[in-house]
């Protein structure tokens, strides 16, 4: 029997022919990456417990994303914390406030494909969207990769989404994520490594796949892995980085699969999820009418340069609502310069927007942005659990870009379908 | 009644790192986020739990963020293991690390709040003293519970390096 590209990805990582689902195997990691909040000031004191040192600081990348830029004494001494450890510690991949760090990763040309890779945050599966393993874990499991350049994984059971079909115009990967989590459930997947195929993701660029990839840690998916082609290719060679042979992490036809979910893109509309969960998603059309206090374009998910476009999109020429507020936090400095180069960053400002530092910001009630209670927001990020963005009492919808910037303009959630150009409406492809 | 075994602080499905360790916490050290633990739903929680008490969740228990102050916040609380139908997969390692048992129990709807519960994660069951009741879950592989054994990865690490 074949074996699905997750296994394939796991075997190579630990030295085996293959794999099968429900077996523990220890694997090298080849690339380990972490963050401010849960890397040196959680993971430095472990390893000076241990008297150990990083198994080889070139296959670290550390990112300061979360308390940036620092607004109090105690963020300020994470980031220190973090910058400290990254010079002691010779760790020459260090991105210090210029972004995200599932979307820094892959724009630093940081994954390839047949990589395995664990990350320090539960979105890493994102990086899955480059034809690597990679999946979150928590410091203490980082701490233990950093000192022996190993861990374990139990082999998770595969399934497969398929996507075939065109999206409908002001429609993305965010509504798929969306309405997938309302199929699936919140955590729906149970542990499984899910894999995106169809004609629908072989047309999407780079950006909307790692979307997909990221929302996978919602589903409770161990990891989001859509197999590398020529458009993973292009952007890894843009990066100046070498993607390698592609052609072994490829699922097999004859490989078994827990299930394959099949779906068409053309009659998905627009998804609007209520508080408190990811899986509370509708049509964005039967939450028409609610009043929203903010809206949110931020986060991995929801700010990179595609994501921004969106907005910019919807809001051109229009002017965000009278008592609403519209923040934006790109997801990397990269993505914030280049559509300021393209005009995109212009027609968010003229519509009123307030631009933010890039960071995870609200996202995680980290970062400036946060709600008040009772507040309502609608949000481009990936999780609206109780409390996350702010007060207890806060709710948080979630939406695409496009859904966002329609909220904006509206003062409450609409389809953003209505402020689309009568252009794009006729047209069959976004 | 008796207080043979521990106390089941029971929750319902899909109880999230948030509830655990509410990212606003999270820059003020372990004491302070524990204190906030499972608040939203219960804010009696963090002050009432007694050291060898478990927490009994449904389904995804654990899912969200990364953060392993969910799973040490427990820890700190002195809960002796937490029981569910199914972990998130990051929870579900940080507990082990932590040396907090995490048991997969499908009949975790049986229990209800403050039954009496005890454990034996070799045998992979739970015994219900309240009910009467025995229910199975299952063992937790064995070089991971040399891990919980241990207290943790981290002393784990520093017996194993020497």
């Amino acid at each position: 029997m074949g074996q699905t590209l997750a296994e394939k990805l796991i075997a190579r990582a630990a030295g085996q022919d293959e794999v099968r689902p429900g077996e523990t195997v220890t694997v090298r990691v080849d690339l380990a990456m972490m963050h401010d909040s849960g890397g040196p000031r959680r993971i430095g004191p472990i390893l000076e417990r241990l008297g150990a040192k990083v198994w080889d600081p070139d296959k670290v990348v550390l990112v300061s994303d979360h308390w940036v830029p620092a607004v109090d004494p105690q963020s300020a001494e994470i980031l220190d914390i973090t910058r400290r450890w990254a010079r002691e510690n010779n760790i020459k991949a260090f991105y210090d406030m210029v972004g995200i760090c599932h979307v820094v990763l892959p724009q630093g040309g940081h994954l390839k494909p047949g990589m395995f890779v664990v990350g320090g945050d539960s979105h890493s599966t994102t990086g899955g969207a480059f034809g690597c393993y990679m999946f979150g874990v928590g410091s203490t499991d980082m701490a233990g990769v950093l000192v022996t350049g190993e861990t374990w994984i139990r082999v998770p059971e595969s399934i497969r989404i398929e996507w075939t079909g065109k999206l409908q115009p002001g429609v993305c990967a965010k509504d798929i994520n969306l309405a997938l989590c309302a199929r699936l459930g919140l955590g729906g997947a149970e542990y499984r490594s899910v894999e995106y195929t169809g004609s629908l993701i072989a047309d999407m660029d780079m950006e909307e796949r790692m979307t997909l990839s990221n929302m996978a840690a919602e589903l409770g998916a161990q990891a989001g892995l859509i197999a590398a082609d020529e458009t993973t290719c292009a952007w890894i060679k843009e990066t100046g980085s070498d993607p390698g042979d592609t052609a072994p992490w490829q699922s097999d036809d004859d490989a078994d699969y827990f299930a394959t979910h099949t779906f068409d893109a053309g009659t998905l509309e627009s998804q609007v999820a209520a508080p408190h969960s990811p899986a509370n998603a509708l049509p964005a059309g039967e939450h028409a009418g609610v009043k929203i206090d903010q809206a949110y374009i931020g986060a991995c998910t929801g700010a990179k340069l595609a994501d921004l476009r969106m907005a910019a999109e919807v809001l051109n020429g229009r002017q965000v609502a009278s008592n609403t507020r519209l923040l934006v936090a790109p997801a990397s400095h990269r993505d914030m310069r280049q559509a300021n180069a393209d005009g995109t960053l212009t027609k968010l400002m003229d519509a009123g927007a307030i631009m933010m530092p890039t960071g995870c910001g609200a996202c995680a009630g980290f970062g400036g942005g946060i709600l008040a209670e009772d507040e309502v927001c609608i949000s481009s990020t990936s999780r609206n659990f109780q409390g996350r963005m702010g007060a207890q009492s806060s709710k948080v919808y979630l939406g695409s870009p496009y859904c966002v910037a329609a909220a904006a303009v509206a003062g409450e959630i609409r389809d953003p379908r209505d402020f689309l150009s009568e252009a794009r409406k006729m047209s069959n492809a976004r | 009644m008796s207080n043979e075994g521990g106390a089941a602080w029971v929750f319902g499905d899909n109880i999230d790192t948030d509830q655990l360790a509410p990212g606003s916490t999270l820059k003020s050290g372990i004491e302070i986020t524990a204190s906030h633990c499972l608040g939203s739903l219960n804010p009696d929680f963090a002050e009432a739990v007694q050291h060898g008490d478990f927490v009994v969740g449904g389904r995804n228990f654990g899912i969200g963020s990364s953060r392993e102050q969910a799973a040490q916040a427990l820890c700190h609380l002195g809960v002796a293991a937490v029981i569910a139908p199914s972990f998130g997969g990051i929870f579900y390692r940080n507990a082990l690390n932590f040396g907090l048992l995490a048991l997969v129990c499908p009949e975790t709807g049986a229990i209800t709040q403050g039954d009496r519960l005890t454990i034996n994660p070799e045998k992979g069951s739970v015994h219900n003293l309240t009910r009467d009741e025995t229910y199975t879950c299952e063992t937790v592989p064995s070089h991971l519970l040399e891990i919980v054994n241990a207290g943790g990865l981290v002393p784990y690490l520093e017996a194993n390096r020497r």
